[in-house]
Order: structure tokens, then C-alpha cells, then sequence
């Protein structure tokens, strides 16, 4: 058996990669992809600790999660596209009409 | 019997209310047929409660009647009742008597002056005050009363309320008499505390009925503490200052309140609270000697005043003394009968005074007059009958009252020789004050700037006819008690013995010495004697040599600059108690507290702070995408960190 450890700390690493890059990264859609890396990271997670504890409430929640996440990516990325129409540019740094 | 006690004092509060409200539409004549007729009725109803009071058989006991509960809480209780005795029937008749000649005086004084109305107004609620005062059941009552005469002090001798000195002399009366009033208050809290009630009937009924010398150190202090609002309010050492400021009012007000009326507020309390006194007689001792040292100390200022109205003042302030060496020696009948005297002529010295200002187009400096006696015939008469009568001088009222207090003074329960020989002397100097006032204003040459010499004129019948009245009182009122020098039975103490018995009683057999040795005759003789010195003195000084005075004021100049300065005490108490406070208010309190703590720090401070604030959390909002991701991120960490700390 692959100890409860390994999964746990792989999902740690895979949502701290997501954290850093949703921060760090210019591109939006890059910043997406870090949205959705993180949230399986989690994901990962919840599994391991249903298959673990043998409960399946873990891999319920896997679902509601993943229902989510692909509702927001529909509506993120509708709005990506209406943001390059006007702004002609994919730069987060470019979206700033709002600072002072 | 309590009818006619309430018809005695309903008036009074119509009258004022009704000339207050609708007064300014009022003419002069609908004014003071209200005002006077307010008077009048309640000095009617006076008389009335008296005659029924005395009718009744059997021994004169207290009528106690209770109109109504006024206050209900915890263990006090106190009513709108009226406790009437035999000094009840005193105290109200002379005042309503005396306040109805000075409201008919009123009219004639008071025609040319603005304010009509209101003046009258003011009057009446005074007698109402004053009468609430007398007639009250219970401490918390009387000082309604108290603090009521108190008000219309103020107002009435603020009534030219324009005049800056006349708005000032009103705020200095009630702020010194509040000091007394202070002291008053916690003795009657002290009162409470010991006896459980301030109703009369309850605390001099416990008081009495205690042992010689049980519970004397508190009842002392309670005594002191009432006696510093009779300070105040009768002007006494130290706290009399504001009645020499107080004749900025108009002269009836002066005749009135501060002659006749509120000033003997101070010494009706202190008779009132015998028992209690009675069984306290350090705290008589201190009314006793602060009483013939404020006599004597008035007396020598007065002696160099050039003021007519102030020159009276001061010996109002002389009097009351007198008044309170009375009840400090243990004769608190006496006392009373020289305040029922002392009503009569020194509001007719005062009305008196007020005519000849009328005469003198407001001149009061006695320097500028003389000679007013060939033009001022009926004003002269009455002023002399007064002044006969304050000088002790035999057969007039003040005679016979003087004389019962200067025979308490020496062998009254209390009394003690020096006493009774300061207040001789202060006597003798009563006597020449008074009668050089006589002699300054109404005899010898003119002295009158000619201009106002042509408008002279005797007063009209409106002001005389009063002064007449108060002119017969002066001379009879003494007649009610005839000496013990002469065979007589003084039949004012006799009188009065069911209200004071007791406490006499009780001061005799707690007192320790017992002066002989001078006989009544005597006594009496000294004080004659020391009044024809005093008149002699200035026959010969004013009439015969009238060089003399001057060379006297530049002989003695240091001494004459004193007493013409009052002994400087007004200038001290400046000094003393004016200018810390005011510097104290305006540095401390205005500029530190109210301008830089409060303005400065809690309320422009709180808006700058929250500005700062705002500013500094404003940065979050930086339009940075980036960085909104980076808070977001940051706020969930934390949040995962403080729920996850192991606790």
C-alpha cells in the first residue's frame, strides 16, 4: 500500500505549485489552469483520505467539487474572452482600469 | 383654618402668574390692581388665619395641616403642609402687611420705570415664596421657599438687567448665598439621616424627647451646617457681601427683600429649629457670636458710607446681627420681635430712601444732598420717626426690641458680657450712622447741583401714604411688649412661650454660668445712653462744626480709607475665590479640556484617525489583480492557520 503520506503531501505540493503560479503567472488563462490545479489538488486529497478511512463521503464531496469547478471555468473563461475583445490583450497586468 | 391658609397663599402665585403671562397687555392700572390686590387679599387672609388661630380655646398648639403628599420616597416623606403657631402668625402677618404697603408704594415708584408688569410679576411670586417659606411643615418644603426668595432675589435686583453692574449685583447674591445654601442642604441631609423625617412634628417631637447632652455632637453640626445657609441668606460674616451690591435693584425691592423679608428668612430658620438648637448650644454659641461680630463689623462700615441705599444695607447686615445674637443667647423671642420691628422701619427707611431719589432724579449720594427737609416734609418726617426707631431711642419700637436682646445678651441663657457690651457699642454707633444720614440728606445747606435742585419735589400720594403707615408701625410695634425695667410683663416673649418655652428651658438648665450683678435697669440705661452719645456726636459734628468731619477723615485717613473701602473684602474675596476660578475656567478648563481634549482630541481627533485610517486600508484596493489574488490567498492561509492551531 502507498502510505496515506505520499498522497497527502503530493496534493500539498501539487496546491502550493497552483497557489504560486495563480500569483505569479501573467498569462490569464495560465492563472486558470493554476485555478483548476488546485482544486485537485484538493481533490486528490479528499480521495485518499475516503480511501483510507473507508468512507465515501470523501469521494462524494470529490464530486461536488468537480461540478463546481467546471461551472466556474465555463463562466471564467466566457468572460476571458469578453475581456481579450476589449482589451486585445491576455496580460493580467494590462487589466487594471480600476486602480486609481 | 386651612382655608384660610390656602386663600393666604393662592393669590400671591395668581397674581404672579396671571401678570406674567398676560402683563405686557395689561395697562399700569390693570397691573397693579392685580399685584396689589394679590397682596392685599393674602395680607386679609393672614389676618383672618390669625384671628381664627387665636380664637380657639384651650393651649395654643400647632395647626399642621397637610394639602397634599409631595414627595414619597424611601423614608422620607414630605407634604405641601403648613405648620402654624404663634411664630407662624408673626412671621405671616408682618409679611404680608409689610409687602402690601410696599406694593402700593410700588405703584407710584415704579410708574415711570419700564417693566411694569413684569416688576409686579416678580413681587408677587416673592410674597408667595416668602409665605411658602413661613408656613412650611417640613425642611424639604421651607427650603422650596428658600431657594424660591432666592430666585426672585436675583430677578428683582437684576430687574434693569441692562445695566451690566445691576446683572452682575443679581449673579453675585444668588452664587454667595448658594454657598450658604450648601452648607444647608447637607444639614438637613445630616438631619435625616439622625432623625429619619424632616417633618417639624417628627423631628422636634424625637429631638425633644432626648436626654440632655444625647446625640449633641451631631445635632451641633447639624445646627452649624443650617446656619451657614442662614448666613448666606441673611448676610452674615463671612458671606454677606452681595447685599450692599443687591440695592442695584429697585428701592421697593430693597424695602422688601432685603429689609423686611427674605433677609430674616436666615433668622426665622434658626428660631423655627429651636429644639434642635436647644440641644446643641456650641452651634448657638457660633449664631450668637457671629451675629454681634457681623452687628458691630456692618455698624463701622457703615459709618463712612456716602450711599444712602448702601449706608442702609450695611445696617440691615448690622441688624440681622442683632437678630441672631437673639436667638444665639437663648432669647429667640426677642429676635423676633426686633425682626417684626426691623420690618417696619427699615423698609420705611429704605421706601423713605427711594423717595428721595425720586426727588434727586436717582442722585444717592448723600454728599450732593442736605437741606431736602424744607421740600421733603413727609419723606423727612417718616425717615426721622424710622431712624429714631432703629437708634433705640426710647418709646419707639425699636427701643423695646433692642432692649430685650441687649438684656438677653447679658444674662440670657446663653449670654455673656462681652456681648452684651459689643452690642452696646454697636448700638451707639447705629445711632450716629443713622442720624448722620438724617443730617447729610435733610438738614443743614443745600449741597444739591442746582439743575436738579428745580425738579425737588415731595412724592405723590402713592408713596407717601405708605410711608405714613409704616411710620405709625415704627412707633407702636414696640408697644405689644412693654420692658421688664418698667414693670412691664414683656409680653412678646409671654406671647411666644408656647413656641420657644421648651428650647429656653432647656438652654437655662444646660447652661453652665449665670451673669448678675447688672440690673435690668442698667442695661437698658447703657444702650440709651450709648444712642444719645452717638446722636450728640453728630449734632455737634454735622450742624454746629461741619469742618470737623473732614479733619477727622484726614487725621485718621488710613482708617477712614479702610471702612470707606468696606475693609477691602469684597477686593479679597476677589483675590481669593473670583480670579482662580475664572483663570482656573479659562485656562484649565476652556483652552486645556474643552478646546484641545474634547474639540481637538475625542472630536477631531476621531475623524482624523478614522481618515488615516481609511487611507491606509484604501491600499488593498489597488486595482492590481495580482495582488487581490495575493490577499485572498494570504487570508486563507491565516484563516487554515487559526483553525488548525492545536488549542
Amino acid at each position: 500500500m502507498v502510505p496515506l503520506a505520499h498522497y497527502l503531501v503530493l496534493s500539498a505540493i501539487l496546491f502550493v505549485l497552483g497557489a504560486a503560479g495563480f500569483i505569479f503567472r501573467r498569462n490569464i488563462i495560465t492563472v486558470f489552469m493554476c485555478i483548476e490545479l488546485m482544486l485537485n489538488a484538493v481533490n486528490l486529497a479528499f480521495m485518499a483520505f475516503s480511501r483510507f478511512l473507508g468512507n465515501l463521503d470523501g469521494q462524494l464531496f470529490v464530486f461536488f467539487v468537480i461540478v463546481v469547478a467546471a461551472a466556474e471555468a465555463a463562466v471564467g473563461l466566457a468572460i476571458i474572452i469578453m475581456v481579450y475583445r476589449n482589451r486585445e490583450s491576455l496580460n493580467i497586468e494590462d487589466l487594471d482600469s480600476m486602480k486609481l | 383654618m386651612e382655608l384660610w391658609l390656602l386663600l393666604m397663599l393662592l393669590p400671591p402665585v395668581a397674581g404672579a402668574v396671571l401678570n406674567g403671562v398676560f402683563g405686557r397687555r395689561f395697562s399700569q392700572g390693570v397691573v397693579s390692581w392685580v399685584g396689589c390686590g394679590a397682596a392685599g387679599l393674602s395680607a386679609l387672609f393672614a389676618l383672618l388665619s390669625a384671628w381664627t388661630y387665636s380664637d380657639a380655646a384651650g393651649e395654643p398648639v400647632p395647626f399642621i395641616h397637610s394639602y397634599f403628599t409631595w414627595i414619597e420616597s424611601g423614608g422620607l416623606r414630605a407634604d405641601y403642609a403648613v405648620y402654624y403657631d404663634r411664630l407662624t402668625l408673626v412671621m405671616t402677618v408682618t409679611v404680608t402687611v409689610v409687602s402690601f404697603l410696599i406694593h402700593l408704594y410700588s405703584r407710584g415708584y415704579m410708574e415711570h420705570e419700564g417693566g411694569y408688569y413684569r416688576f409686579f410679576s416678580y413681587l408677587n411670586l416673592f410674597l408667595f415664596m416668602m409665605l411658602t417659606l413661613v408656613t412650611a411643615a417640613n425642611y424639604p418644603l421651607m427650603f422650596v421657599g428658600w431657594e424660591g426668595v432666592g430666585l426672585c432675589s436675583y430677578l428683582l435686583i437684576g430687574f434693569y438687567f441692562r445695566k451690566k453692574s445691576a446683572a452682575d449685583a443679581g449673579k453675585k447674591a444668588f452664587v454667595v448665598t448658594r454657598i450658604g445654601d450648601a452648607g444647608f442642604t447637607v444639614g438637613v441631609a445630616l438631619l435625616f439621616w439622625t432623625c429619619g423625617s424632616l417633618d417639624f412634628r417628627e423631628v422636634f417631637g424625637r429631638i425633644g424627647a432626648l436626654h440632655s447632652g444625647e446625640l449633641e455632637g451631631t445635632l451641633t453640626a447639624v445646627g452649624i451646617l443650617l446656619f451657614m445657609g442662614a448666613v448666606g441668606k441673611s448676610a452674615q460674616l463671612p458671606l454677606y457681601v452681595w447685599l450692599p451690591d443687591a440695592m442695584e435693584g429697585p428701592t421697593p425691592v430693597s424695602a422688601l427683600i432685603h429689609a423686611a423679608t427674605m433677609v430674616t428668612a436666615g433668622v426665622y430658620m434658626v428660631a423655627r429649629s429651636s429644639v434642635l438648637y436647644a440641644h446643641a448650644p456650641r452651634a448657638l454659641e457660633v449664631v450668637g457670636i457671629v451675629g454681634c461680630l457681623t452687628a458691630f463689623f456692618a455698624a463701622t462700615i457703615a459709618l463712612a458710607q456716602n450711599d444712602l441705599k448702601r449706608l442702609l444695607a450695611y445696617s440691615t447686615i448690622s441688624q440681622l446681627g442683632y437678630m441672631f445674637v437673639a436667638c444665639g443667647v437663648g432669647v429667640f423671642a426677642a429676635g423676633i420681635f426686633h425682626l417684626m420691628t426691623h420690618a417696619c422701619f427699615k423698609s420705611l427707611l429704605f421706601l423713605a430712601a427711594g423717595s428721595v431719589m425720586h426727588a434727586m432724579r436717582g442722585e444717592l449720594d448723600m454728599r450732593k444732598m442736605g437741606g431736602l427737609r424744607t421740600k421733603l416734609k413727609i419723606t423727612h418726617a417718616t425717615f426721622l420717626v424710622a431712624t429714631l426707631a432703629i437708634s433705640g431711642v426710647p418709646m419707639f419700637s425699636g427701643f423695646f426690641s433692642k432692649d430685650e436682646i441687649l438684656a438677653g445678651a447679658y444674662e440670657g441663657p446663653l449670654g455673656r458680657p462681652w456681648l452684651y457690651w459689643l452690642a452696646t457699642l454697636t448700638a451707639g454707633l447705629t445711632a450716629f450712622y443713622m442720624f448722620r444720614a438724617v443730617a447729610m440728606t435733610f438738614w443743614g445747606n443745600s449741597r444739591i447741583d442746582p439743575e436738579r435742585e428745580r425738579h425737588v419735589h415731595e412724592s405723590g400720594s402713592k408713596m407717601t401714604i405708605p410711608l405714613i403707615v409704616l411710620a405709625f408701625f415704627s412707633v407702636v410695634a414696640g408697644y405689644v411688649s412693654w420692658p421688664k425695667a418698667w414693670g412691664g410683663s414683656e409680653g412678646f416673649d409671654h406671647y411666644l412661650a408656647p413656641v420657644f418655652g421648651p428650647s429656653e428651658e432647656a438652654l437655662r438648665f444646660a447652661a453652665a454660668h449665670h451673669a448678675e450683678g447688672i440690673g435690668r435697669g442698667a442695661l437698658m440705661g447703657w444702650a440709651v445712653l450709648a444712642a444719645l452719645i452717638g446722636i450728640l456726636i453728630v449734632v455737634w459734628l454735622y450742624r454746629k462744626s461741619p469742618e470737623i468731619p473732614e479733619k477727622l477723615a484726614e487725621r485718621f485717613a488710613r482708617i477712614y480709607r479702610v471702612l470707606i473701602n468696606k475693609y477691602y473684602v469684597d477686593e479679597f474675596y476677589n483675590w481669593l475665590v473670583v480670579q482662580p476660578i475664572r483663570a482656573g475656567s479659562e485656562k484649565l478648563l476652556w483652552q486645556r479640556m474643552d478646546a484641545r481634549a474634547i474639540d481637538g482630541l475625542m472630536v477631531n481627533g476621531t475623524g482624523q484617525a478614522t481618515a488615516r485610517v481609511g487611507n491606509l486600508l484604501r491600499r488593498i484596493q489597488s486595482g492590481n489583480l495580482r495582488s487581490y489574488a495575493a490577499w485572498i490567498l494570504l487570508g486563507a492561509v491565516l484563516w487554515l492557520g487559526y483553525v488548525l492551531w492545536p488549542q
